[in-house]
């Protein structure tokens, strides 16, 4: 009777495979832009409807002008390490230029791994299908307009609108 | 893991999900073969992307969907209208190379 049991058990998982990713993205760090791309564009590459939706500071990543030059913190990042794993000195990180020219090393390492710059990005994404949308809060907010941004953002819509895009039982929402 | 194609009646390994364990057991039959069972039917252009996915894997190199739509062949954007909902995985599988480890 239990391996009756068992055996129906068996039967009856089913796989559900995620349909639906909408991803937040709310910081304009190097690596947070960076960690919503790649997300994004993987759901794509599976197959999954992807929805990105940028806000605050997060904004840095679709707006034409600042989208290429994000940079990544060199002071209060404990694990930031120079090359050889040396511990990164704050003091270090403070002094001018030095923010710089770290963002840019970790640029070139991604281009290395064939990670584009993020206007390609942003294209691959739409190429495939995902939508990328601004917060209208965080564009009133900083003063911004649709044509600042990226011509790969589909609308500026507001947090109602994108729940409503978040519909269905098999959709997850990520915030990076 | 053994599998039967059906139309050539030739053996050959594949992984777990259905990928080709070794490449030069390949051929236009199988590919059509597995590409029918994805729901697609292969062009001219489709065995353009093939066989440069092969060509870059016996060179050992690694495969993105970036690269691809850098190789002159097609862009990103025909690449996903090619192979709908898995450019790189099952262009990957109809070319009978490896499952993809690229994260982009």
């Amino acid at each position: 009777m239990e391996t009756q049991e068992a055996n129906t058990k068996k039967v009856v998982v089913e796989k559900k495979p995620l349909e639906k990713v909408c991803i937040i993205c709310a910081k304009g760090s190097l690596e947070d832009v960076y960690a919503t791309l790649v997300m994004a564009n993987g759901a794509v590459m599976e197959g999954i409807e992807t929805n990105v939706f940028f806000t605050f500071f997060g904004l840095d990543g679709i707006t034409k002008k600042q989208m290429n030059r994000l940079h990544t913190a060199t002071t209060g990042n404990p694990a930031m390490r120079m090359p050889g794993g040396i511990p990164f000195p704050t003091m270090l990180g403070g002094l001018p230029g030095v923010e710089t020219a770290v963002s840019g090393m970790m640029r070139k390492q991604m281009e290395e791994l064939d990670m584009p710059p993020v206007d390609e990005f942003l294209e691959m994404i739409t190429a495939g299908g995902g939508t990328i949308y601004a917060c209208k809060l965080a564009i009133d907010m900083f003063k911004l307009e649709k044509k600042d941004l990226s011509d790969e953002v589909e609308d500026i819509i507001t947090i109602g609108q994108f729940y409503e895009l978040c519909d269905g039982d098999r959709t997850q929402i990520i915030f990076t | 893991m053994i599998k039967t194609f059906c139309k050539t009646q030739v053996e050959v390994k594949v992984s777990e999900d259905g990928y080709l364990e070794d490449m030069s057991q390949w051929n236009e039959e199988i590919a059509h073969e597995i590409a029918g069972e994805l729901g697609i039917e292969l062009t001219d252009k489709h065995f353009e992307v093939i066989n440069y996915l092969r060509e870059k894997t016996e060179a050992k190199e690694a495969l993105t969907i970036r690269k691809v739509g850098k190789s002159g062949i097609v862009s990103i954007k025909e690449l996903y209208q090619l192979f709908p909902k898995g450019p790189l995985k099952f262009s990957s599988k109809i070319a009978g190379i490896p499952k993809p480890t690229s994260c982009i």
